[in-house]
């Protein structure tokens, strides 16, 4: 593949796709711990894994608002026609995000169980669905969707639910379960800690097993993907990558350095995430049964000077953004204590 | 007149599906796409509309609550703020929720528009989430939960990246908005698949002739809507003589901030139909039901515009909307004819004439109500005036109810257009989008919208009911002072 010289559009591409990585990083723990909420019985593990996640899981929800806004500025004909062409699962997705969000904010003002209860079940499927979608909505890109001369999606929605979709779907909510479990392991201590640490193998086996489906259905029936990975064999030194930091998992949470662990589990996503952008590229979204209406960054890209606007932008705010992401991290960092300020 | 035949019906028939035979009904409301879009977006954007200007409204109030508590040291300002923290956490969670709603529905629903304008128009909804939202929610983080993790002036700084967060983005939705109402810095390409709108001129863009005076007006709104809230439960208590100290300290911060923030609002009103008149003089006459070019334009109290014969009853000061609009009773005011000579170039007026008229009259409403307040307050008689009192609890409606109609206003004026002169709303349609699914989608927000505004109200009264925390009163962790861990 060539990218030649390191033009706007491509740089978007890539600014693009670290957005969404950040957001599958961060928003990825907690809608993992979400996925995870009702496996805890009591009410005050319950409380723990909230807030856990508490201080940072609507600053890691804007890294998806502000990918979206980026893909609206710089590839317009992509979000217009992923957007309207996915229009029903979209708003299940946001059915779900909102749930979430205020399952979070609203399970613990009041004492009632059912209350709690009533949230909790909000909290956890929000999560899972969210996953799921999100998920669903990348194997769309990849696998393909009908798209006509108009570049305007021709399927419906049933035609994104296609097994490959949901495959991609489950491996998502499955990767999530890992990082999340691992994020909780990080910030819980005591009886909980322990028993988050048992889940923590099987999270990964499920992951792995997944992942491992999904390779395979990739190499066999995605063939555009795969003949990228023909013809590009470097490609599989991120594939190498990504699966040891995969094996370092255990390792880590065995020695109990759960941050490193963490860490591993984020380069994990990192990998995937680069792996399926070089894999794609120059398509944003790829159109089947005919390739030629996809969607690249050449036909479905902002103008050049937008472009560079935007860059100039990015190039201001995001160092600022990481600053103080990691400042706030740090903040919190340590172990989950309930105060009366908690949820 | 000739009685309508047996057939027809008087009253307006909604159509979802089918078809209804002409003549068959007076006013037939057909729920095409175009309707249902509408209605959704109008619907979701409303009841988000709840939330934001209480965030940017509190926000301010907490800045000020925690710098009266760094300055003098009274600790009643530290229980002052950490109780309205706990109220602007409760609306700043569903502003989020709802929030990420809008920015999905341009292009679910409106994808058309946004290939149009995606160029312009995206450009300034990523810049509202690398400037505006990360800053928000990062330090909201700190200001929620770090009352015992960081140091006084650490929160401090917190609360004011927090509310400048949500200033900031207030800035870029606002000026994204502009453009629609006033495109500026652009020119139309044809990209082989359609035209569209592509930024030439980015600061020309975002200073687009109308973006300045609303993004004041807004901030006017938001800053009154959080100012009132709190006067609204400062007076509730007093009334059921709960928290007095707390309640007359809250009601001081309210009132000065609800005075000022009301009387800003009466110079950008002013500003704002100055820059109506002179780029959208469809707006301006839709505004007032004006439909001929007069001079000595009158300018209405409050009345109704009869639509068929194209006038509006109502009493009016002569000469006045000339002076408003042009700073002189001779000037002419231009009228529907002449600015939209096409009806079909025209919004609805009476509903535009009776939005607006129902956001001014509540503005000049909250002015007597601040003022009136901040005079008793100042004379020492507030706390025993109970009709003032009770005056002062409805008061958190008057923002509220004056923010929905002015946007109502604002963007029911600018129609038929979706971006003013350049695109008609029905032009911005998803293409692939069918009415069915939009109606699904329509009363599943409607439903969930209910149920959140519901949970809401009840979280909010029980937060209220339950007051201020008395342990409040003595900071604790790295917020106490050293000299208080002594003793």
């Amino acid at each position: 593949m060539n990218f030649g010289s390191l033009d706007l559009t491509t740089t978007w591409f890539i600014l693009i796709g670290v957005l969404f990585t950040g957001y599958a990083m961060l928003d990825g723990f907690d809608l993992g711990v979400g996925a995870l909420h009702l496996f805890t019985s009591k009410d005050e593990e319950r409380r723990i894994m909230l807030n856990a996640i508490g201080p940072v899981w609507d600053g890691n929800e804007v890294w998806l608002v502000t990918g979206a806004g980026a893909l609206f500025a710089a590839f317009p004909n992509v979000y217009a026609t992923v957007f309207s062409g996915f229009y029903f699962a979209f708003v299940l997705l946001l059915v779900a995000l909102i749930f979430r969000a205020v399952a979070i904010e609203f399970r613990s003002k009041q004492p009632m169980r059912w209350w709690r209860q009533m949230w909790d079940v909000g909290f956890a499927c929000g999560s899972l669905l969210s996953s799921f979608l999100i998920g669903v909505a990348m194997g769309n890109i990849a696998w393909g969707v009908p798209i006509d001369e108009r570049g305007e999606y021709a399927g419906t929605f049933w035609t994104l639910l296609r097994p490959y979709p949901i495959l991609l779907g489950v491996t998502t909510v499955s990767l999530f379960m890992m990082h999340g479990a691992i994020y909780a392991v990080m910030k819980t201590e005591g009886e909980l800690h322990d028993k988050l640490r048992g889940w923590i193998n099987n999270t990964i086996i499920c992951f792995i097993i997944c992942y491992a489906v999904t390779t395979m259905a990739t190499l066999l029936y995605v063939p555009h993907m795969a003949a990228r990975l023909r013809a590009n064999p470097w490609l599989f030194s991120i594939a190498v990558v990504n699966m040891l930091a995969i094996a370092n998992i255990p390792r880590e949470i065995s020695l109990r350095r759960d941050g490193r662990a963490f860490i591993s589990s984020c380069v994990a996503m990192a990998a995937l995430m680069g792996l399926f952008g070089l894999e794609m590229y120059p398509n944003l979204v790829f159109s089947n049964p005919d390739p030629a209406q996809s969607l690249n960054i050449h036909n479905a890209s902002s103008s050049t000077k937008t472009l560079g606007i935007m860059l100039t932008i990015a190039l201001i705010g995001v160092p600022i953004v990481l600053a103080y992401t990691v400042s706030i991290y740090w903040i919190f960092r340590g172990k989950v204590k309930l105060d009366r300020m908690s949820y | 007149m000739p009685r309508p035949p047996s057939k027809r019906w008087a009253y307006p028939v909604i159509v979802i599906a089918g078809k209804v035979e002409p003549g068959q009904a007076e006013i037939v409301i057909t729920m095409d796409v175009l309707t249902l879009s509408r209605l959704q977006f109008a619907a979701t954007i409303s009841f988000h509309y709840i939330y934001p200007p209480l965030s940017i409204g509190l926000g301010m109030m907490l800045v000020i609550m925690e710098a009266l508590w760094l300055k003098t040291k009274n600790p009643l300002y530290h229980q002052m703020a950490r109780f309205w923290t706990r109220v602007f956490a409760l609306t700043f969670a569903i502003g989020v929720a709802t929030g990420i709603v809008m920015e999905f529905e341009f292009g679910t629903n409106w994808a058309s528009y946004s290939r149009y304008v995606g160029d312009v128009f995206g450009s300034a909804l990523a810049a509202e989430g690398i400037f505006a939202f990360f800053l928000e929610s990062g330090f909201l983080a700190v200001l929620l939960f770090g009352w015992d993790k960081v140091g006084r002036k650490m929160h401090f700084f917190s609360t004011c990246m927090v509310c400048l967060g949500a200033h900031f983005s207030a800035i870029w939705i606002v000026v994204a908005n502009s453009w629609m109402q006033t495109p500026a810095g652009y020119h139309i390409v044809d990209t082989g698949k359609g035209p569209r709108a592509e930024i030439t001129d980015f600061c020309a863009m975002v200073f687009n002739p109308s973006s300045m005076d609303r993004l004041f007006h807004t901030l006017c709104g938001a800053w009154q809507a959080g100012a009132f809230l709190v006067v609204s439960v400062s007076a509730w208590y007093l009334l059921k003589r709960k928290h007095e100290a707390f309640a007359k300290a809250s009601m001081r911060v309210g009132l000065a901030v609800g005075l000022l923030a009301s009387l800003l609002q009466l110079v950008s009103g002013h500003t704002s139909a100055l820059g109506v008149a002179e780029n959208q003089p469809v707006k301006l006459a839709a505004f007032e039901g004006l439909y001929h070019t007069t001079t000595n334009a009158p300018l209405t109290m409050f009345g109704w515009v009869n639509e068929k014969n194209e006038k509006v009853i109502g009493p009016a000061i002569p000469g006045m909307l000339s002076l408003l609009a042009h700073n002189d009773t001779a000037k002419p005011v231009t009228g529907l004819h002449e600015a939209a000579p096409d009806p079909k170039d025209r919004p609805p007026v009476n509903f535009t004439f009776q939005m607006f008229h129902l956001m001014v009259g509540i503005g000049f409403g909250m002015i007597a109500a601040a003022t009136f307040g901040t005079f008793f307050c100042w004379r020492g008689l507030l706390f025993r005036k109970r009709w003032m009192l009770w005056l002062l609890v409805l008061s958190v409606l008057g923002p509220q109810i004056a923010n929905q109609a002015g946007w109502f206003a604002a963007e029911v004026g600018r129609q038929p257009w979706i971006v003013q002169g350049l695109m008609r709303t029905s032009e911005g349609l998803s293409a692939v989008v069918k009415a069915n699914t939009v109606l699904a989608s329509l009363v599943l927000f409607t439903f969930i919208y209910l149920l959140l505004f519901a949970v809401f109200v009840y979280l909010l009264n029980d937060k209220i009911r339950h007051g201020p925390d008395d342990a409040d009163l003595t900071p604790s962790g790295k917020l106490a002072l050293p000299e208080r861990r002594n003793s």
